[in-house]
């Protein structure tokens, strides 16, 4: 997230441009004349009010292009935190749609607003402690049992989750087709918004994929290899190695690394 | 004969006993319950209210896995769906039967899953008491391997399998379906008064001290009049009858425990399946000294 | 017992013809027999009878909302199978129900059942206990 509360020199010289940015685009809202080198704009409605913005935009720079300046409902713009969840609707479709701001392009008639957050407490629990059954999550969430099977989540989710089956999956204390079907879930929270059962989705799955993860799940076999080897003191010597290294060196060693292909 | 199954939620866990026994048992009488595909919660119970149309969607869903497992070829020309827990037979059974008596109604639901194909009106909600009622009782018993001679049983019905009329599976007021399965099986059913007086249902969540005192009228009836066991077909009677006999003995220390049953854990044991199938381990009460006394489990049973 | 003068109110109208809208049943057809209350199994728990709920809603008496006869319904069909009149008690206490939890009142709060009970209890008893107690 963006944190103003001691802005660097770098953020500061960012929020000039914005600024600029944004007072060039209201002199085109109130005087619509187009800048030469955009070819294509788009009105846009963010919060039920009409701004011209280039129309390559996603909805995260429009907004900041209309003057908006994110200081929470933004993270990672790689659509990868989930904090800049928005609902839209396109003009003439009467289908309430859902996406990432910062990976959702802006259209023509778009009406939007962020809900960058939903309102849901955390239970606090030690999963050493908990088992890996049903009961736990109807412990932690009890309100799983006011599902309808309505679907509106998985129709919110810009994931693309089937969300919920999953939940269907909690219900029944399936925690391989929870925790797999919960993987991508980016917490978000626009499942939770639109539920009608007011059940938190992204928080039950996310405990889902803990317990099966911790005694669910088989423990793969290389993990308890190498650990193992470990044991075995095998990497004690490649370590002492690196301990004993200059930052010079490591630096060179870090650079000159094995790299995965992109 | 492959047919489409439906669990429900408690089958998969808390009565999953329910569900081994009776998938071995159907099994041993040539019957293949195919489970349906990503099945969803039915909801339990089927929504009262005329102007209540969302509730009925999990039931809906349902229905259409069965025209998709026939489409994809899982069944062969099946349309029925059988059930084991008595709440999830009457909610899918009645929300169908809403959805054929009012189109617009299922036009309605239809439009809201927009993401299904539609639900067409072909399927029929059965519960696998009326499977077995088809098979004919008389060939159950012929396959009997392990008879369940000298002991006596009371069948539970509560409500759901029976009531309303046009959802139950047998005459309201005088059901004999567990009856006569049980006589095939060998045993002899007792017939209480209270066998299809509600065990309290969902009020166990609300209110567990009075379902405790349904519990005790039922599970007392039962016993004044001979029976060592009580059997049922619904995972919330089993709960209600069996579990809360702990809260029964908290308000009548002199209470006597007794085994609560789903009436395909006896039949696996009749059929020779095994007590390993019956996951007797799910039983509040536990149902194994009696059984072993009657000489229905045995040592050579654990291989 | 008390006499008293029955008035009846716009009101009272209004709530007998809503619970009718609800339910689908015509509860005025019932001829306070008795026979539901003699069918419950939850009778000894309720502060009114299920033939004097029907009453109460027959003339849209507001206090019916206060009683807890409705909420103490299993939805056992008992009463159903057996009314002369052929009315479904159990769609009337819905509407009833459904009256108070639209209003987002809840019978029952989720969050105080003890987690031993969470712990003992199986899906379908919760799932068809927050069908029927909250909104």
């Amino acid at each position: 997230m963006d944190n103003d509360s001691t802005p660097s020199e770098g953020k500061r010289l960012d929020l000039e441009e914005i600024m600029s940015r944004i007072s060039e685009a209201s002199r085109q809202v109130v005087s619509g004349v187009e800048t030469e080198k955009v070819k294509n704009w788009v009105t846009i409605h963010i919060m039920g009010r009409a701004y011209r913005v280039p129309a390559d935009l996603t909805i995260l720079t429009a907004m900041e292009y209309a003057g908006y300046r994110f200081v929470r409902g933004v993270g990672c713009r790689q659509g990868f935190c989930g904090a800049c969840s928005t609902l839209y609707r396109r003009e003439g479709d009467y289908r309430l749609q859902a996406g990432l701001a910062c990976q959702t392009r802006v259209e023509d008639g778009m009406y939007l607003v962020q809900i960058p957050f939903s309102p849901a407490a955390k239970p606090p629990y030690d999963i050493s402690e908990l088992d890996c059954d049903e009961s736990t999550l109807f412990e932690f969430y009890p309100e799983l049992a006011r599902c309808v099977s309505c679907n509106t989540c998985t129709k919110a989710c810009p994931q693309d989750i089937e969300v919920m089956d999953y939940v269907q999956a909690a219900i029944k204390g399936d925690f391989e087709a929870l925790a797999e079907g919960s993987f991508d879930c980016i917490q978000c929270g626009l499942c939770a918004i639109r539920c009608p059962a007011e059940i938190v989705q992204y928080n039950v799955g996310q405990l889902g994929r803990r317990l099966y993860g911790r005694y669910g799940s088989p423990e793969p076999e290389h993990l308890a290899r190498r650990l193992e080897e470990i044991e075995a003191g095998e990497f004690d010597e490649g370590l002492d190695r690196l301990v004993a290294m200059d930052r010079e060196e490591l630096e060179r060693l870090y650079a000159e690394r094995e790299r995965e292909k992109e | 004969m492959r047919i489409p199954y439906y669990p429900g939620c408690t089958l998969k866990t808390k009565a999953d006993s329910f569900e081994t026994s009776a998938l071995a048992a159907a099994a041993r009488l040539g019957v293949d319950l195919v489970e349906l595909p990503r099945w969803n919660c039915c909801g339990a119970v089927y929504s009262l209210a005329d102007d209540d149309l969302i509730h009925h969607v999990a039931a809906v869903r349902n229905l259409v896995r069965v025209q998709e497992m026939n489409e994809s070829g899982l069944v062969e020309d099946e349309l029925r769906l059988v059930t084991l827990c008595s709440m999830c037979f009457n909610t899918l059974k009645r929300s169908n039967l809403r959805m054929l008596e009012n189109p617009e109604d299922l036009e309605k639901i239809n439009a809201l899953m927009d993401r299904e194909d539609d639900y067409l009106g072909k399927v029929e909600v059965v519960h696998f008491l009326e499977i077995l009622r088809e098979i004919g009782f008389q060939r159950i018993g012929e396959l009997v391997e392990r008879p369940l001679a000298d002991l006596r049983i009371a069948p539970y019905y509560g409500c759901m399998l029976l009531r309303p009329a046009e959802a139950g599976i047998d005459d309201p007021e005088e059901p004999s379906v567990q009856e006569e399965l049980l006589s095939a099986l060998g045993a002899e059913p007792v017939d209480t008064p209270y066998k299809k007086v509600c065990c309290g249902s969902y009020q166990t969540v609300r209110d567990p001290s009075a379902v405790a005192g349904l519990a005790y009228d039922i599970l007392e009836h039962a016993r004044s009049a001979g029976a060592e066991a009580v059997v049922t077909s619904c995972p919330l009677c089993a709960f209600n009858l069996d579990s809360r006999q702990r809260e029964v003995r908290e308000e009548h220390p002199s209470f006597q425990e007794i085994p609560v049953l789903y009436f395909t854990q006896l039949m696996a044991l009749a059929l020779g399946l095994g007590a390993d199938r019956c996951g007797f381990h799910r039983n509040y009460v536990n149902p194994e000294p009696l059984l072993r006394h009657k000489g229905l489990i045995r040592e050579e049973d654990h291989g | 017992m008390e006499i008293r003068r029955l008035i009846v109110t716009d009101e009272a109208v209004e709530l007998t013809a809503r619970v009718s809208e609800l339910s689908g049943e015509s509860v005025t057809r019932c001829d306070q027999c008795g026979t539901c209350s003699a069918s419950c199994p939850m009778v000894a728990e309720m502060d009114i009878t299920p033939s004097q709920m029907m009453r109460m809603v027959q003339l849209g008496l507001p206090e019916v909302m206060e009683t807890r006869a409705m909420w103490l319904c299993a939805s056992c069909y008992a009463c159903t199978v057996r009314c002369p009149r052929g009315l479904d008690l159990s769609r009337v206490a819905e509407a009833l129900r459904q009256i108070t939890l639209r209003q987002a009142i809840d019978y029952i709060r989720i969050e105080e059942i003890p987690p031993e009970e969470l712990e003992r209890l199986p899906q379908v008893a919760l799932i068809s206990a927050m069908r029927k107690f909250t909104g």
